[in-house]
């Protein structure tokens, strides 16, 4: 865990860059065009160059800590903790504007002295000097102290933020289906549904720390429908993906088709839960949903299923992909959903 | 649901067992949870023993020698390992079979490669339960159909030719037919009438990807997990 010491980023090589470049351009001015004088110039460069430090220093910090923190594997939602904001304040900004104010007070230094300044103001300058040194030694410790119980303070604040999210997400999921429950009682098939939602829940909160959107890839979408067909019809439908894909035209049609399937499944299967499989890869998207209903004779399908074959395998026709539900007298139906990603892009 | 149906489908590695009942440990550290799996499992396996952290679970397993030890994947300490790893050397013939309420590829992928012989989700039932532990104890893997699109996704990438070993680096067309038959929510038996293959023949697939599994070398395996959740996030 220990923090490495000013890397060779690509910043810092930028800046050497842009240094030298400056550099190379004065010395030109001096050779060719109308020149101050050295004892202007180059104080002022070193000086310059201090106060881009001490400015440049706080906007630097944020992307040392991003990179910082991408290397730290399993930990999910790194800006979450503390530890690592405590890391991104200590010492790199220290450095960083010590280094600063020392290029400005040597770059004012070198001016004085260069201009004979220093020489009347040799005596006054050197007392100065030494009192300020004194100044510093006496209240180092407790400017250390200061700063040390500004960043505790800024932790503890960081901390009870947290802890105030964590309590408001539990208060609003956790207890109120907890109380839900509690009401209910009576009825194991509502307190089955309640749990599993909540369950499902607090699975994706603990997953995506909060930030991930159902709707980005097909996966995460297939896993939304299942939830919410959960909470349409009752039973539970259970996900299992193989890969993934982005959420498009054809991806969109694959989770209607889908979507619909669950919800026939789930109101068919009884007690049984629905199994939905899906392998989604880059050159085929196939969905896979299966009951363990009574099952059917797909030549005599019930009229309230005509709909829904028509809105599954027509769908699926139209946007050039395809369907079939399987029956098997007994062990229940099972619904295969296929687009080639390829074939019409 | 179809209970009548897990019931006789286990009842036949019972009879190869011999005909004792299955003795069961269960390493969890909820108590309630405990309880509950206790009660679930009912009149076909006997739970000789339960445990809420490592070292119980370890003296238990040393001293009672039970068959199957139902161990829980998530826990604070990320006990299931270490609990297989401290009991191998000397209590070879136990089994385990990892059960879990998180979903965390990792967490399983992990528990399977240190020897667990299967993987169910704690939301199965108590007859399905009692079920899958008759099967380990009588040699078989347990694959619910979460751990199966694990694999299926683990074994996904693309390799190196050159760093490929047949053996175990891939899965053969049929093992991927099996699995993907799990992941679709099939059971053994009707695996075996859908590819017309016999389920003994399912069950040396299953075996046979388990095996895979956990001797690989194929270094998405190990990375897989880790990778999976940078990506995702």
């Amino acid at each position: 865990m220990s923090y490495p010491a000013n890397p060779p980023s690509g910043g810092f090589r930028i800046a050497i860059g842009i240094g030298l470049l400056v550099v190379s351009g004065l010395l030109f001015v001096r050779a060719a065009g109308p020149w101050p004088g050295d004892a202007i110039v180059w104080p002022a460069a070193v000086a310059a160059l201090g106060a881009l430090l001490i400015w440049r220093a706080p906007a630097v910090a944020p992307r040392r800590r991003g990179s910082w923190a991408a290397h730290r594997p399993f930990k999910p939602s790194p800006p979450r903790q503390p530890s690592v904001r405590m890391r991104t304040f200590g010492r790199p900004e220290v450095s960083r504007g010590g280094l600063g104010v020392a290029l400005v007070l040597a770059g004012g230094f070198a001016f004085l002295w260069a201009s004979g300044a220093t020489r009347p103001a040799g005596e006054a300058l050197l007392a100065a000097l030494a009192v300020l040194i004194a100044v510093a030694l006496i209240f180092a410790p407790s400017w250390r102290r200061l700063a040390r119980s500004l960043a505790a303070e800024r932790i503890e604040r960081i901390r009870s933020q947290e802890r105030a999210d964590v309590g408001a997400h539990l208060h609003d999921s956790v207890l109120q289906t907890l109380a839900l429950i509690q009401r209910s009682a009576e009825d194991p098939k509502q307190v089955a549904a309640l749990a599993r939602r909540q369950e499902r829940e607090l699975r994706g909160w603990l997953a995506g720390g909060g930030s991930r959107e159902p709707g980005d890839t097909l996966a995460a979408a297939l896993d939304a429908a299942a939830a919410e067909v959960e909470g349409a019809v009752g039973g539970s439908v259970e996900v299992v993906a193989v890969g993934d894909c982005p959420l498009d035209e054809r991806g969109g049609t694959v989770l209607a088709a889908a979507r619909e399937a669950m919800l026939n499944a789930a109101k068919f299967a009884g007690e049984a839960p629905v199994s939905v499989y899906a392998e989604l890869s880059g050159e085929r998207i196939q969905v896979f949903v299966r009951d363990r209903g009574t099952g059917f004779d797909p030549v005599a399908v019930p009229h309230e299923r005509q709909g829904v074959r028509e809105s599954i395998l027509g769908r699926m026709r139209r946007a050039g992909g395809s369907a079939a539900v399987r029956s098997l007298p007994g062990g229940g139906t099972e619904v295969e959903i296929a687009i080639d990603p390829g074939d019409r892009s | 649901m179809s209970g009548d149906q897990t019931l006789s489908e286990g009842s036949a590695p019972l009879v190869v067992s011999g005909g004792s009942l299955p003795r069961v440990a269960i390493v969890d550290d909820h108590d309630l949870f405990r309880a509950g799996v206790r009660g679930s499992l009912g009149p076909r396996v006997e739970v000789v023993a339960d445990s809420g952290d490592v070292e119980g679970a370890v003296r238990a397993i040393e001293q009672l020698d039970p068959d199957v030890v139902l161990l829980d994947v998530h826990k604070p300490w990320g006990g299931g390992v270490e609990v297989i790893r401290r009991v191998a050397d000397t209590r070879a013939a136990v089994r385990f079979l990892a059960l879990s309420v998180s979903d965390a590829a990792e967490d399983v992928i992990a528990l399977i490669r240190a020897g667990a012989r299967g993987y169910v989700t704690k939301t199965i039932s108590g007859p399905q339960l009692a079920d899958a532990v008759c099967r380990v104890h009588a040699g078989d893997a347990v694959f619910s159909p979460r751990l199966a699109g694990f694999v299926l996704d683990a074994f996904a990438g693309e390799i190196p030719a050159a760093q490929v070993d047949p053996e175990l680096d891939l899965l053969t067309a049929r093992e991927r037919e099996v699995l993907q038959h799990i992941a679709r929510g099939y059971m053994y038996k009707e695996i075996a009438a859908q590819l017309g293959i016999s389920a003994k023949t399912v069950e040396a697939h299953v075996s046979a990807v388990l095996r895979k599994l956990q001797l690989s070398s194929r270094h998405e395996l190990s990375r897989w997990a880790a990778h999976r959740r940078l990506v995702e996030e």
